[in-house]
């Protein structure tokens, strides 16, 4: 951020230079879901014109400016490392499992996603980094606490062993090491799919943080969708069962999952809502219909399954773009900051005054 | 850095024990009384010439006095400038000065790292850049970052930037190359109305306590300490305030609770959620074997 040049927040009524109100200015919120509305958490946009029980939360802030710092990750460097590792991930497992039940040409098409996934993935984080020559330091301590750290770990244990298991199975030299290689990509593939949630909900940016108990799920649901679809493209009619039935469960736990963070997020899952990333998150619930319709229909058709498998593939990568647009937007307002905090901080307050009464003596 | 450290997972005890030092000084720290500052911005000027920081804009911003708008990888000090109606005859009126409706108050404020106990931005950085020093500070090693930029977002109160130009995490140090030789850090020493003072961190709360209690008892109730606790949700700061609004108006947030405090829950969750992958693709083929083959 560029230090001279405030841009008002969005939920700043207040102009520069209008003396009583210019810092510490009070902020009425002017959004669909009121703090302490009716109609809070609400999805639909029934409430326009709805009377309010409760007046609407006020806020005050410094000029309308953002209480923490936006991410400085980049579109589409940052959703999409998510999108493709999600998809190498969980194609890891699938490759494993069809290799087990004898449909090699799945196998070979999940291994192909699984190291494609897994090398734009990486050249996605590393081009996001300040400074990409030093992306090895990623490597010099390992640190439970930062998930970046267990995330390279995880990267490094599992790029390798997709590598030689799609290099071994597309050349067929080595069909022992291999095997090995595509049983040890799959143990470590699911963690590839998850550890990205946890890095963004590790952070104080109120959207992805307050959202850290689905957004496992919400990626592991949209990892499994992917990796279904494209096994759908790839894959011959013959062998891709098994990837429809992971595509269509992966995209109903995507799904469920993010209407489960939405409805408990309540006021904090606005930014979801509105903007850009509602944009982008409903355009992911159509894609998400169409794909599973297909998928459902088109078990005869080897056209119709591909375009479903397509759907699914952009479904999920608009899920993530659509999360990550959602945590910056609730970055950028103070009072996705400020409100919950200060009722966390009143209702804590207001905890001890009872408790402090209750133990006083009469 | 310590190769013993253990951040941000385990609380309590003093930072610098944690971290692995064996025999350290106390730990430092910066006591910011906001209600003698006078907004002259020494502070931020001697920070950027010790610490050879950058110029990042030379603008006006229409927001009263502040032209730096916030903390950044380039800004370690920012004074706050706020201009509000005074209360109806309360304490914030200048003797002499304009009374009722046209009454106004300024609040000045220099805002700086706060050096958590429990620091987002030490926890989640992953090559090990940032570090605990043996006074209980947080310090990036710019020969280390790689510009990953995760300590941006962990911080929960929006203090560490990324440079444009060399692509890396910078903010303040608590001037560790003067502390280490017995100096007071340079804002600290600049402050012309000692609002920034420096010390002990022990002393320092008490020294607070005594202000705060002084203030309020001659006649200004709304004076508040602010992070002075070792038990908030930053596991107490290493720099603290007094305040004389709610610190949301200072650009501040009301309770500040490190991110990395919910990540064992998180972890767990991402391992159920991996263990659904898994389950995914069983349940996928053990239905497809009957129809399929």
């Amino acid at each position: 951020m560029s230090a001279g040049q405030p841009q008002p927040g969005p939920a700043q009524p207040d102009v520069a230079g209008n003396r009583a109100r210019a810092g510490g200015g009070r902020h009425a919120r002017n959004g669909r879901n009121g703090w302490n509305g009716r109609n809070g958490g609400r999805k639909n946009g029934g409430g326009r014109g709805e009377q309010f029980m409760v007046p609407r939360a006020e806020f005050r802030s410094y000029y309308g400016r953002p209480v923490i710092k936006e991410p400085v990750w980049q579109e589409p460097d940052v959703p999409g490392y998510l999108f493709f590792g999600g998809l190498a991930g969980a194609s890891s497992v699938l490759a494993a499992a069809a290799q087990l039940t004898g449909r090699p040409r799945l196998a070979r098409a999940a291994k192909a996603a699984g190291l494609g996934g897994i090398s734009v993935s990486t050249v996605f984080l590393i081009h996001d980094l300040g400074r990409p020559a030093r992306f090895h330091h990623m490597l010099r301590v390992f640190k439970l606490s930062s998930p970046m750290s267990v995330g390279s770990w995880i990267l490094s244990a599992y790029g390798p062993a997709a590598g030689a298991a799609a290099l071994s199975d597309f050349t067929g030299i080595l069909p022992v090491a291999g095997s090995a290689a595509t049983a040890a990509a799959a143990l470590v593939g699911p963690a590839v799919t998850t550890y990205t949630a946890v890095l963004l909900c590790d952070t104080a940016v109120p959207a992805w943080h307050e959202a850290h108990r689905e957004m496992p799920y919400v990626f592991a649901g949209s990892a499994a969708s992917a990796a279904g679809g494209f096994g759908l493209l790839a894959a011959p009619l013959g062998e891709s069962e098994p990837a429809r039935r992971l595509a269509i469960v992966g995209a109903a736990v995507e799904l469920t999952a993010k209407k489960l963070l939405e409805r408990r997020l309540g006021p904090v899952g606005e930014p979801y809502q509105t903007g850009r990333a509602a944009t982008l998150l409903r355009a992911g619930e159509v894609l998400t219909a169409f794909g599973l319709a297909g998928a459902g229909l088109s078990r005869r058709s080897r056209v119709g399954s591909a375009l479903s498998g397509l759907a699914l593939l952009g479904a999920s990568a608009l899920t993530r773009f659509g999360i990550f647009e959602g945590g910056l937007a609730s970055a950028r307002d103070p009072q996705y900051t400020i409100v919950p905090q200060r009722e966390r901080k009143r209702a804590r307050q207001q905890a001890e005054r009872t408790g402090r009464q209750a133990t006083a003596p009469s | 850095m310590s190769s013993t450290e253990r951040p941000g997972l385990t609380g309590g005890a003093d930072p610098a024990d944690r971290a692995g030092w064996r025999e350290h000084p106390p730990r430092m720290g910066f006591f910011t009384d906001t209600s003698v500052c006078i907004g002259c911005k020494a502070c931020e000027v001697a920070c950027k010439e010790w610490n050879a920081v950058p110029e990042d804009g030379l603008n006006l911003t229409g927001m009263s006095f502040d032209n730096t708008v916030g903390l950044s990888a380039s800004t370690w000090r920012h004074v706050a400038f706020i201009e509000q109606e005074a209360p109806e005859g309360g304490p914030g009126q200048a003797a002499g000065g304009p009374q009722g409706a046209d009454a106004m108050r300024w609040l000045m404020s220099s805002d700086v790292c706060k050096h958590c106990s429990e620091a987002g931005c030490l926890d989640v950085c992953p090559t090990g850049a940032l570090f605990r020093t043996e006074f209980g500070t947080v310090v990036v090693q710019d020969d280390v970052c790689n510009g990953c930029g995760y300590c941006i977002p962990a911080c929960p109160f929006g203090v560490i930037g990324r440079r444009e130009d060399d692509g890396g995490a910078h903010k303040c140090t608590l001037c560790y190359d003067r502390i280490g030789d017995g100096l007071e850090p340079a804002c600290a020493k600049a402050c012309p109305t000692d609002s920034i003072q420096f010390g002990p961190l022990d002393e320092l709360r008490e020294r607070a306590q005594a202000r705060v209690t002084d203030l309020q008892g001659s006649g200004r109730p709304d004076a508040r300490l602010y992070l002075e606790g070792t038990d908030d949700g930053v596991g107490g700061a290493g720099a603290f305030f007094l305040l004389l609004d709610e610190p949301e108006v200072y650009g501040l947030p009301p309770d500040p609770v490190v991110p990395t405090r919910s990540l064992p829950r998180m972890w767990k969750h991402a391992g159920l959620a991996a263990a659904g992958v898994g389950a995914m693709v069983a349940s996928a083929f053990l239905t497809s074997r009957t129809g399929q083959r």
